[in-house]
Order: C-alpha cells, then sequence, then structure tokens
C-alpha cells in the first residue's frame, strides 16, 4: 500500500476532482473572515448574484483593523469603521457567525478559531490571511488564500489550487531554560531562509515538537509562511486531544469518543517518503533575534549580525539596503543595543500562556525608562484569563501598557503604530520594512526575551536574567 | 472579476531588482482600508516611491521617466508574506500586466493567476540577462506569449520558456476565472458536502 503523509491524507480526502495538468478542485471545511480581505469578495459574490453556499462553514470576526483601546465607542478612524460595518452587515445579510468587538469571543481570527474548538484535526481551513497556518498545529491543512478565493469559498466552498510538495521537518532533544517555540521557529526560518519552504506545505515532527503545548504549536505552524511555505501541521495527539475537550464546537459526549478514534489515524505512515527533510537538534536552539527586514534574518540574541562574505552582488546589495534600513552594519553584536519599544501580542505570541511567562519574568520588577512596553491579548477570553490569573495587575505594575484584543502593532493598520526610526521588539511574525508603522525597525523575538528587553532596555538574552534570579536567590 | 486577456504582450521593462520584495512593500496595510477595489495603484510601492510628506523619491524607479511598460522585472522571492490580494490589483491597476521574476512567493502568484496578471517564471541566468539589457538600454522591449508559453528578449532574439498549467493558461488566454468553473460543479459540491 502507499504510504501517505498526513498532509496527503488530508488532501486527497478533500479533492472533489483533478484536473490534469492543472489545479484541484479542492473542499475547504471552515472558511475564516476578518474585516479587511473579505469586503470585495462580498461585494464580487453579490455582483454576480451568487449566494453565499453553506454560510455556516463560515466564521467572522473583525481584528486587522480595530482600535485597541474604547472598543466600546464608535471606531474614530473612518475607514476602519466602515470596514467593521461592512463586514456586520455583510455577515447579517449572509447568516454567518460573527465575534463582534466587545463580545465574549471577540479576537484575532487565529487566536479564536482553537479557543472555540472550531479548528479541529483532519479538516481544510482557509482565511485571507497568510497566518492560517496557525491552525496546523492541530493537524489540519490550513493556509492563507487571496481575495478572489474568499469569493470562490463563498460561492462553492471550494478553491483551485495544485497539491504542495512535502517537506518535514524534525527536531528532535529537549530545549534548553529560556528557549521556547518562537526561539525553534526562528532558528528554523534562519537556517533554511525566508524563501525557503517556497512551493511545499511543512510537517512538523520530533520529540521537541511532541513536548509542546498547543499553544507553543500554534506558534511554530504560525510562521510557516514566513519561509514561504503554503503551510504546516503538527499531527494531533494526546496533547490536542486534551486542549480541545470541552471547548464550545468540541464534540461532545458519544461523539468525542468516536472522534477522537478517528484522529488518532491522522499522522504520517511510517516511511513516507517526503520530498525534502530537514533534521534539527533542539540543544542547538538558543534564545534568537532578527535583525533585517525579513524574518529569515536572524541570529542568536547573543550572536552577531553575519558579514557579507560570500555574497553575489544582489544579494549583497538588499542584503546592505537592509541593515541600512535598521541602523545596522554587518558584523556588529547584538546585545547592548537600546531599544525603544516591546510589543507583546499578535497571532504568533498573543496567547495566555504567553502573557504568563511575560508575566512571570517581570513579576516584581519594572520596565526600563527608555522603553514603552505594549502589550496585546490575542482575543477577550485571553483578557479575561489574565485579568482573573492576576497577570494584567503584575504587567501593569512593571509599567506595561494593555490594551484590548486585535492584530494591533504587529501590521499597524490601527493607531498603534511605532514611531520611523524606532527600535522595537516584538513577539509578531513580520519584521518588514514599515509593517509596525512608517519607517519603524522591527526586531523579532520570543516572549522571554521581550521581556527581558523590557526590563534591561537594551537587547538581552533573557537566560542572563535568569541565572541573575537564580543568584540573588 | 472580469480583466484584460492576452495572448501576446510585448512591452518595455521597468525593473525593480531588490530580493525579497514582501507584499507590505507593494502596498503598506494602512491602505488595505477600502471596501472596494479601486485606485489602488495610486499607492503602489507607497513607502519607497514617495516620501513621509507625499513627494516622490526620485530615485525610486517607478519615479524615473527613462522606464515605463507593462511588465516589471522584479527580484529574487517577489511578492512574500502576506496574502493580500491588493498587492496584485495595485500592480494591475498601476498597469503591469505581466510580472517577471526568478523565483515567486506562492500566494502572490496564485492571487495574480486569479486577477490576471501574468506571473513568469525565468532562470536565474535569465533575469540576470534581462536586466542588463534594460540597464544598457531602458527602451529595449520583451515579448511574452502565453500560448507559446516564452518569454523573449526582443533586442537579441534570446528567448526561455515558461510553465502555466493549461487550466490557468486557459483562464488568461480567455478572461475567464475560477468562479465561473466552480459553479459547473454545484452538483458535485453539494453531494460532496452531504457526505462529509
Amino acid at each position: 500500500m502507499e504510504k501517505k503523509s498526513l498532509f496527503d491524507k488530508i488532501w486527497d480526502a478533500h479533492v472533489i476532482q483533478t484536473i490534469p495538468d492543472g489545479p484541484d478542485v479542492f473542499f475547504i471545511d471552515k472558511h475564516f473572515i476578518h474585516e479587511v480581505t473579505s469586503p470585495v469578495a462580498f461585494l464580487n459574490l453579490e455582483k454576480r448574484g451568487n449566494k453565499v453556499m453553506f454560510p455556516e462553514r463560515t466564521v467572522a470576526t473583525p481584528d486587522h483593523n480595530v482600535p485597541t483601546i474604547d472598543q466600546d465607542k464608535t471606531i474614530k478612524d473612518q475607514l476602519s469603521r466602515m470596514q467593521v460595518e461592512r463586514l456586520r452587515e455583510n455577515c447579517k445579510r449572509h447568516g454567518i457567525e460573527l465575534h463582534d468587538l466587545g463580545t465574549d469571543h471577540h479576537g484575532i481570527v487565529h487566536v479564536i478559531g482553537p479557543e472555540l474548538g472550531i479548528t479541529q484535526p483532519g479538516m481544510t481551513i482557509v482565511c485571507g490571511d497568510s497566518h492560517t497556518s496557525t491552525h496546523g498545529a492541530f493537524g489540519t491543512i490550513a493556509f492563507g488564500i487571496g481575495t478572489s478565493e474568499v469569493e470562490m469559498v463563498f460561492a462553492t466552498q471550494c478553491i483551485m489550487q495544485a497539491k504542495a510538495k512535502k517537506m518535514r521537518i524534525t527536531i528532535d532533544g529537549e530545549l534548553g531554560n529560556g528557549v521556547t517555540s518562537k526561539d525553534i521557529i526562528l532558528y528554523i526560518i534562519a537556517q533554511i531562509s525566508a524563501s525557503g519552504g517556497t512551493g511545499y506545505f511543512i510537517e512538523y515532527a520530533g520529540s521537541a515538537i511532541r513536548a509542546l503545548s498547543m499553544e507553543a504549536r500554534m506558534t511554530i505552524c504560525n510562521m510557516s509562511i514566513e519561509m514561504g511555505a503554503r503551510g504546516g501541521l503538527i499531527a494531533p495527539d494526546e496533547t490536542t486531544f486534551e486542549y480541545l475537550k470541552g471547548k464550545q464546537y468540541s464534540p461532545k459526549g458519544q461523539d468525542w469518543n468516536k472522534t477522537v478514534a478517528h484522529w488518532k489515524t491522522l499522522k504520517t505512515d511510517e516511511g513516507t517518503v517526503f520530498d525534502l527533510e530537514y533534521h534539527y537538534n533542539a540543544e542547538d536552539i538558543e534564545p534568537m533575534i532578527t535583525y533585517g527586514t525579513n524574518p529569515g534574518m536572524g541570529v542568536k540574541v547573543k550572536g552577531s549580525i553575519p558579514t557579507t562574505d560570500g555574497m553575489n552582488d544582489s544579494e549583497n546589495k538588499s542584503y546592505i539596503k537592509s541593515l541600512d534600513y535598521m541602523g545596522f552594519k554587518p558584523g556588529e553584536s547584538l546585545q547592548g543595543k537600546k531599544i525603544d519599544y516591546v510589543f507583546v501580542g499578535s497571532c504568533t505570541n498573543g496567547r495566555i500562556e504567553d502573557l504568563r511567562s511575560v508575566a512571570q519574568f517581570v513579576k516584581g520588577k519594572h520596565k526600563a525608562d527608555n522603553i514603552t512596553a505594549w502589550i496585546v491579548p490575542g482575543s477577550k477570553e485571553v483578557e479575561k484569563m489574565a485579568i482573573k490569573e492576576g497577570i494584567v495587575q503584575i504587567l501593569e505594575d512593571a509599567g506595561f501598557k494593555l490594551r484590548q484584543p486585535g492584530c494591533s502593532a504587529c501590521l499597524a493598520m490601527n493607531d498603534d503604530k511605532i514611531p520611523s526610526g524606532k527600535y522595537a521588539v516584538s513577539t509578531s511574525n513580520r519584521n518588514f520594512e514599515g509593517r509596525q508603522g512608517p519607517g519603524s525597525r522591527t526586531l523579532l523575538a520570543s516572549p522571554l526575551t521581550v521581556a527581558a528587553v523590557a526590563i534591561t532596555g537594551v537587547i538581552t538574552d533573557p537566560r542572563d536574567l535568569i541565572e541573575e534570579l537564580v543568584q540573588e536567590k | 472579476m472580469a480583466y484584460d486577456k492576452f495572448e501576446v504582450l510585448t512591452s518595455r521593462v521597468v525593473p525593480l531588482s531588490s530580493e525579497n520584495v514582501d507584499t507590505d512593500q507593494i502596498i503598506p496595510a494602512r491602505f488595505l482600508k477600502a471596501t472596494e477595489r479601486e485606485g489602488f495603484g495610486d499607492n503602489l510601492f507607497r513607502d519607497w516611491r514617495y516620501d513621509n510628506k507625499g513627494n516622490p523619491k526620485a530615485d525610486f524607479v517607478l519615479n524615473d521617466p527613462t522606464y515605463s511598460g507593462k511588465i516589471l522585472l522584479a527580484g529574487k522571492n517577489f511578492g512574500s508574506g502576506s496574502s493580500r490580494e491588493h498587492a496584485v490589483w495595485a500592480i494591475y491597476d498601476y498597469g503591469f500586466r505581466c510580472v517577471v521574476s526568478s523565483f515567486f512567493a506562492d500566494i502572490f502568484k496564485n492571487n495574480c493567476l486569479n486577477i490576471g496578471v501574468l506571473p513568469v517564471t525565468v532562470s536565474p541566468k535569465f533575469a540576470d540577462e534581462l536586466f542588463s539589457a534594460v540597464e544598457a538600454n531602458p527602451e529595449v522591449e520583451v515579448e511574452v506569449a502565453i500560448n507559446k508559453q516564452t518569454i523573449t528578449l526582443l533586442s537579441t532574439g534570446n528567448a526561455e520558456s515558461f510553465d502555466i498549467n493549461s487550466h490557468k493558461k486557459d483562464n488568461m488566454i480567455n478572461g475567464f476565472d475560477d468562479i465561473d468553473y466552480l459553479l459547473n460543479l454545484k452538483e458535485e459540491i453539494v453531494v460532496f458536502e452531504a457526505n462529509k
């Protein structure tokens, strides 16, 4: 019998038609939408006189451009307000479930999907957002699509895409103290580059991945797109089932047992041949940080910026342009460089475990004077838990400003912008030019590293502070 | 969404050699607030094209009158990052109908094919040849023929073939999109969904 990967199994089970020398007609189980990439799709759908074929398979929330203060008031920015209002009208007209601003399950679309148990193993999930890959943590094929495809899903619950090639990344061993799943993914991207995954769908495997919580797995799958991959997934296991048990949309009672029995079959057959494989040791991974303008430009926090040795003319030109933008020079070390802002949040690291780890780290300390510290929960649920657990108090005592849920400064569509020329160490996913506001300079890192930077005011390896703490005790 | 169909495009070329150009550069997030697909070309490469007062930056290629045309010649890993189709809308609205690069990001490439911008992947060597030719003479023309799947530098006659699957090729030549195709499968889809 043909050996199949988990990706093959899920993909093949969702193909309605294969066009020879062309794409597959691919069925979508769940479709998430938000205010920015859906309005034109609704508009064109209606222009053609089409209806949403299966409205119950789409779930909406406004997240990209919403303000993170005064969410109970009318949105001040006229264009943002129009997009959010348009989403409300469209959902109402087409019978689509909406988790609106201020409601119990409002939040970043990739945070609320798992939180509600909408995301389940074996599904195909799309959204007009490249970080849809987040949901792969549950053993789903999940990826970002364009607005034309959003319209296709509305009209027919299908898209037309060719199957991607298969890559497996195996990480064995145990992570060191102070090293997190964000460091794993920044390490991988630094190894295989911001384009090294293009054309592939990745499966993450190995003992270091198995040992991670669901939230930590989501951080890894989330950034699959940052190496150009279509998406990334992790086979479901007891950690997955435990997370999903009792969630609002999870199967209940008899159905639960039956469903879990099926979920347990969702894994790659032994002996499956992948188109490309990488192996890494968890012990080699240290806290990571980016220094350039794509997520592949990352080094150990204790490392230095690579020199231009061995680069061709065109690579050299792009590299220097990137470092000029950042105000850095080849060969410089990063530790000790002064930072202006820290941002904890986004679909990458805006979950309760991220807030907990920051709170634990900064408890009883205060942020440095030169730092403005923003913390933006990924959802209302995360915010609620953070208040209940006393995390909000700890963070506020440490000088962090807690804001309301949304994508916020990750892409700075709302007012949460890093000023031009300023440095921000962020838990988000992209360090592109201007990503956090025109002229802003972003360095990506884990929540722990961000917490360490907040306290010292400069680029700091969090393990140095953990050691200090141990010594003080 | 209807778009201009074409079989053969002969045009001058606008060169942008930077590598890893992400869709945030093509259209920054703050310009994604529209609810209709109009006018995105004005903000194409906004922050590279204009300073923070809105004045054109003379050293950016779109502001250099030496270069014009319907073909954008781009560096390696063009269109990475965000899935925003607005990036392709901006490219289309500005007047480009074809982007040539030695390497495209996946989602961007799909988005191009869905709205009538032809992404042509060439070898790194041919990309270098095109960049050199345009640099030496900005008036050189390139011919892109979809039916023959060839791209030709007309000044030398050097050509390369490029890949495009037969379904998308048919779409591009006829101005079709996938929704027409999918709507014809409605019955099969309903049956498939009912069996889930």
